[in-house]
């Protein structure tokens, strides 16, 4: 159980940016880390978009799970958890196509900007996972404490595609050799990145 | 990977199979499925389990989506695929749940996230929703075996040198400290980053990867 006092929020921020990060200590989303990090803007832009869901899909799926789907939940008595993968990832398809309804209606530049990202945002499973992480049973998280949690995962996914948006620029101008080009440097150049976040460990944890 | 030469020569049945292992694997050559296959590898165990998870879900749900490829209509089938995966995982899931509950808890979110394992929504995408339910099925198995074998034998290397020990025996020799680093997640990314070039270097002619990641 963590506390809910301020102190407590930032710890879990921190920890879901740093120490606890959900790509490089978690593993998601990366196939959209490995085919979009080629291009800091973009990359950029991937990120924000995948924050933004995360972050707002995370708080509705909080309410669903523990208004409806839970055992004596107060909408609905029946235990409907074994409905919670079902409902958490019509949750996340269904809210990524009303933004995209909104955002090409209201705004055709954003559109033009993020368009291309938000199909390719159902299916990244750094959002589905962070949705699954907060109901784990073992944490109990609250509801300030799950939207921490779900803003610091995402800036920690945006934090680790931007690094490595970067860090691929430069080695456009490296040699590297052939049977090592695309998927396999890409891995080598994120676990030494892995290496490096282990270092924030023990700094802060949940 | 050796299986690249047999398909050519084999049947068209064995070709979607030979193609999954070999030429079109799913891991090395399109990068897909990259997150599971780096967070179950620690151990043998787990990797066999949710090796045969993903066989099951990913060759049942391209078999479903094939047989109604003419009834899904072509704007809502990304969400139609999207059900029948999730309704698959949630079978998986109580399964292990019911039968293994420490390999379910072993595997934490990891099996709920086969859903958005973007090998099988690739598979029902790009082959099951234009082909023929047998060989739709047969696509979505020689992909899964593919993936299945990748994670195999990154997990044959995470496991001995992370943990000092294969299936849970101890395999290594006496006084040996297990190297915390294989077992925690930069090994998981250098481990697979090795294997992925070693493979391009014995297989130059593997379709080039990582590139083109489709999700």
């Amino acid at each position: 159980m963590m506390d809910s006092s301020v102190g407590g929020v930032a710890v879990i921020l921190l920890a879901a940016i740093l120490t606890n990060n959900i790509l490089l200590s978690k593993f998601l989303g990366m196939c959209s880390f490995i085919a979009i990090s080629r291009d800091l803007r973009t990359a950029w832009g991937m990120g924000v978009a995948v924050t933004l869901v995360t972050f707002t899909t995370a708080l509705l799926n909080y309410g669903i799970y523990y208004g409806v789907l839970v055992k004596d939940a107060p909408l609905c008595g029946a235990d409907l958890t074994y409905l919670t993968f079902l409902v958490l990832i019509m949750v996340i398809a269904g809210f990524v196509q009303l933004v995209e309804m909104v955002i090409e209606r209201f705004s055709p530049v954003l559109y033009y900007k993020l368009g291309i990202f938000l199909p390719l945002i159902t299916v990244n499973c750094a959002i589905l996972g962070v949705n699954l992480l907060m109901i784990d049973s073992d944490r109990q998280f609250n509801l300030v404490q799950t939207a921490a949690y779900a803003l610091g995962s995402g800036m920690g996914w945006l934090l680790a595609i931007c690094l490595m948006a970067g860090l691929r620029k430069r080695l456009e101008y490296a040699d590297v050799p052939k049977p090592l080009q695309g998927l396999g440097i890409t891995l080598l150049i994120t676990g030494l990145m892995a290496m490096a976040f282990m270092g924030f460990a023990g700094m802060v944890d949940i | 990977m050796a299986n690249c030469s047999i398909g050519c020569t084999c049947n068209k049945l064995i070709k979607p199979v030979s193609n999954g292992i070999g030429s079109e694997n799913p891991v090395l050559c399109h990068a897909l499925g990259v997150c599971s296959a780096l967070a179950v590898t620690g151990f043998v165990s787990t990797t066999l389990v949710m090796g045969g998870a993903l066989l099951f879900v990913a060759s049942m749900s391209t078999l479903a989506v094939s047989l109604l490829r003419n009834v899904i209509p072509h704007r809502v089938r990304l969400i139609a695929q999207m059900l029948i995966i999730s309704m698959l995982v949630i079978l998986v899931h109580l399964f292990l749940k019911a039968y293994f509950y420490d390999m379910s808890r072993a595997l934490g979110p990891y099996v709920g996230l086969i859903i958005t394992n973007c090998l099988i929504l690739g598979r029902c995408e790009s082959y099951a929703v234009r082909n023929t339910p047998v060989m739709s099925f047969l696509d979505g198995l020689g992909s899964a075996i593919g993936y299945a074998l990748v994670l195999l034998v990154i997990s044959l290397i995470r496991e001995p040198l992370g943990n000092g020990t294969l299936l849970g025996y101890a395999v290594m020799p006496q006084g040996f400290m297990p190297i915390g680093l294989v077992r925690a997640a930069p090994g998981a990314f250098l481990a697979m980053g090795i294997v992925a070039w070693v493979v391009k270097a014995i297989w130059p002619d593997l379709h080039s990867a990582g590139h083109e990641g489709a999700h």
